[in-house]
């Protein structure tokens, strides 16, 4: 039989398959950035703002203030690096950045990350601090898993991994801060690594 | 043993073949949108979408923009399972040639 054409087939498939759903192939670098900004944010609140074991936090405080700055300096420092990668990447193979799946693909991403984030800031507002980093934990591996019906990659797992830790960290009070470092730091790293090294070979 | 069988004759086409694989990773796509990704005519796309939906692989779902018509296609579990069976029949012959 003509082997080739069935080769033929399956090349046009996978190309298909990439292009319409392509938003995939830029997470790994945006990936690692993503993993290295939550980790020096972490590092710098760890050393400057994180509460002694004799103090509190409380909500109007100084320290309090300054580490949510901190928290939404990383997203959107992950979220503009991960913009301006895929759009150089989008712009050398001649595509259209702005279309329907990426217009899907941030829908479904943002619909379950900022249900939880004002799911958290409510808590947070009733005094309940302790459930945080397990919230943000579980909320976006929700989104990463909602947004991954419109890839063909690998981000599900990465999502999946995230709720687990997010259950995992809301069964071990006080641990949060080393659970949230683990998450968004650890784990976005070693997942960007390897999607990078995947895009390198393909 | 009757693995060519599942090889589908519908599929065995290029742009038949392109529809599906958009639609497999994609829950529902829009008419221009597969014009732009697999760059054929209006015509063309629309006898083949046509084929793809009397087989009942995929359905069309027709709805307004505005004023403007706008037609989404949307793979069926059939489909699904048909390209699937497909993709998994081209594999195996160009591992087992015979």
């Amino acid at each position: 039989m003509d082997s080739k054409k069935y080769l033929d087939d399956i090349s046009q498939i996978k190309d298909l398959m990439n292009r319409s759903s392509r938003f995939i192939s830029l997470s790994g670098l945006s990936g690692i950035l993503a993993g290295i900004y939550a980790i020096i944010g972490s590092l710098v609140a760890y050393f400057f703002l994180l509460p002694g074991v004799d103090d509190y936090v409380t909500l109007h405080n100084r320290n309090f203030k300054l580490i949510m700055g901190i928290l939404i300096l990383v997203a959107v420092l992950s979220f503009v690096t991960a913009y301006l990668l895929t759009t150089r990447k989008a712009k050398k193979n001649n595509e259209k950045i702005w279309d329907d799946t990426t217009k899907r693909l941030l829908v479904n991403f943002f619909v379950p990350l900022v249900t939880g984030g004002i799911y958290i800031l409510i808590k947070l507002n009733s005094q309940h601090y302790g459930l945080t980093a397990s919230l943000m934990l579980i909320f976006y591996g929700l989104a990463l898993v909602n947004a991954s019906k419109y890839t063909i990659g690998t981000v599900k797992y990465l999502g999946y991994t995230q709720i687990v830790l997010g259950l995992i960290c809301a069964a071990f009070p006080g641990y949060g801060f080393w659970f949230w470092v683990l998450g968004f730091g650890i784990l976005h790293i070693v997942y960007g690594s390897i999607m990078y090294l995947k895009e390198d070979k393909a | 043993m009757g693995l060519i069988d599942n090889i589908n004759k519908l599929f065995d086409h290029r742009i038949r073949l392109g529809i599906m694989s958009i639609l497999m990773v994609n829950e529902e796509v829009d008419f221009n949108r597969l014009k732009e990704l697999l760059d054929v005519t209006d015509g063309n796309l629309a006898s083949h979408t046509k084929t793809l939906e009397n087989a009942e692989y995929i359905k069309i779902e027709k709805s307004f923009i505005g004023k403007k018509p706008n037609t989404k296609y949307i793979i069926t579990r059939v489909g699904r399972k048909a390209f699937k069976k497909h993709i998994d029949a081209l594999e195996h012959l160009i591992r087992n040639p015979e």
